[in-house]
């Protein structure tokens, strides 16, 4: 048996006395696609910010890659370079240049020399088609453009798995699919994936597992296509009757 | 009347006001004897001492006490931003003492009761002593900036660099600290300009004849000299105190202007 690259058992979440997870149980297996929906404030944010320890549990286990994060005698650090995170606001660093975004962690994190760390950083840019933004600053990109230099930055750490939170909510519209194509290609290359979305199209045509969450629990999952064409669920009904 | 026409009438009238009263102003005063108080002839040869030993002076005990106190500044306000309650109280503390206190008493603490009381003496005599104390009082004021500072830097920063796996130093020195010193830079360079009238300070704690900061020489020409018995040397400072002021509080201005359009 294959461990799983992340295993979520019984989570619970809450944040002072609103209890945002309320017993998750799910897991994502090496080089899957999964992809959480749900409606705002149904917790799927929080729980892919459990993931790498972003919100402390408040009980509950996750294992990523078998290693318990909850633990406190884990190197937490250690365990994060190898789970990247893109965020819906980019958290693109705006006092340095692109280059130096993707540089920075490499440099301090991973002790990689100067040259490797651009040579990398410089592949990983071509990749996501900005190779000659190197040398702007975040602020002079678009947000789409800006997202696509986080996807990088996060690749740039050779993680085993990507986590996006809502990636395109910031984006306008037609810039929406520039990071999608990005993370379709990824997906393709057999990345290990976890993207809390609204986007429908993608998790039906790239997701392996969907999972629907709302009031803190997963209210069902289940292959992409077979949940959105046919929801078992009410609530699952209601929530695609309104986003489809 | 038109509407238009009431205005302009009811300004004209203002400006005639303004007019009678400067006029008054200048036919009551003697300025023959205002001249000779604050212009005396003689000045001239007050320059020198005034900008080669009193500026210069200044400039170095307000650019030492700056890096001094921006250092302390930071660690107080991280202390503040701790996990450890007890680095917190004592940065609260620290912090709500020295600006309860004014810059003055601290200054004469500095000079005359700290090296009695501790066997210790700060480097460079009394004014080094004075120097110190407008250390701690500098380092209290900006602390309470820097900590707004680290604050306004938005949470997804730090959070996007500890995803990376930068651990809270790292995070702190290449991702937090340079985008919060972005931010406080109009504040500071204001703390700046406060620093150097308050070097004026030390000229209460007397100081050996080359390490005089600029009101304490001019001080000296207050009762020799040429220009003695007169306010001329108070005239020439304060025209070199705002050569040097105004030009940075106009600075300020701009950043901040800048700072706003770029939000």
């Amino acid at each position: 048996m294959t461990t799983a690259a992340i295993h979520v058992s019984d989570l619970h979440k809450s944040f002072g006395k609103n209890e945002v997870l309320k017993g998750i149980d799910f897991h994502v297996d090496p080089g899957q696609v999964v992809c959480v929906i749900g409606p705002s404030g149904s917790g799927k944010s929080t729980l892919l910010r459990c993931v790498n320890r972003l919100e402390e549990p408040s009980s509950g286990q996750i294992l990523v890659e078998g290693i318990d994060i909850t633990d406190p005698e884990t190197d937490l650090d250690d365990v994060r370079t190898r789970i990247g995170m893109v965020f819906q606001q980019f958290n693109l660093f705006p006092h340095m240049t692109v280059l130096q975004n993707l540089c920075i962690a490499q440099r301090t994190v991973k002790r990689r020399s100067k040259k490797q760390a651009i040579e990398i950083a410089r592949a990983n840019l071509e990749k996501v088609g900005l190779a000659e933004k190197e040398s702007a600053y975040p602020a002079h990109l678009s947000g789409g453009q800006q997202q696509r230099v986080a996807i990088a930055r996060a690749l740039s750490m050779d993680p085993d798995m990507m986590l996006f939170d809502e990636p395109t909510s910031a984006l306008d519209p037609e810039l929406v699919g520039d990071v999608l194509e990005i993370m379709k290609q990824l997906a393709a290359e057999g990345m290990t994936m976890m993207v809390v979305t609204h986007e429908m199209g993608f998790a039906r045509e790239v997701g392996d597992k969907l999972v629907f969450m709302d009031g803190g629990v997963i209210v069902e999952e289940g292959d992409p296509r077979v949940v959105l064409a046919d929801p078992k669920h009410e609530r699952t009904k209601a929530f695609l009757a309104k986003v489809l | 009347m038109k509407r238009s026409t009431k205005r302009r009438l009811r300004q004209g009238g203002l400006y005639a006001v303004l007019a009678a009263i400067v006029v008054l102003l200048a036919l009551a005063v003697d300025w023959a004897n205002v001249r000779a108080n604050f212009w005396a002839d003689g000045l001239g040869s007050n320059w020198h001492d005034l900008i080669v030993t009193g500026v210069k002076n200044t400039a170095i005990y307000t650019i030492i006490a700056f890096a001094l106190g921006l250092a302390l500044a930071l660690l107080l306000a991280l202390m503040k931003l701790s996990d450890v309650v007890a680095y917190r109280w004592i940065a609260t503390a620290y912090i709500e003492l020295f600006r309860g206190l004014p810059a003055l008493i601290t200054i004469l603490f500095m000079a005359f009761a700290v090296p009695i009381a501790f066997q210790w003496r700060p480097p460079g005599g009394t004014a080094g002593a004075g120097v110190v104390g407008l250390v701690l009082v500098a380092g209290a004021y900006m602390a309470e900036t820097l900590r707004a500072g680290l604050q306004a830097v938005p949470k997804g920063q730090a959070e996007a660099a500890r995803s990376l796996g930068m651990g809270p130093a790292h995070t702190l020195i290449h991702i937090i600290i340079p985008q919060a010193f972005r931010i406080i830079i109009p504040p500071l360079t204001n703390e700046f300009v406060l620093l150097i009238k308050d070097t004026s300070l030390l000229s209460i704690v007397g100081a050996a004849v080359g390490q005089r900061e600029l009101t304490n020489v001019t001080r000296d020409f207050l009762s020799s000299g040429d220009t003695a018995g007169t306010a001329t040397s108070l005239m020439q400072a304060a025209l070199l105190y705002l050569i040097i002021t105004l030009p940075l509080t106009r600075l300020v201005a701009w950043l901040e202007k800048r700072q706003q359009r770029a939000r």
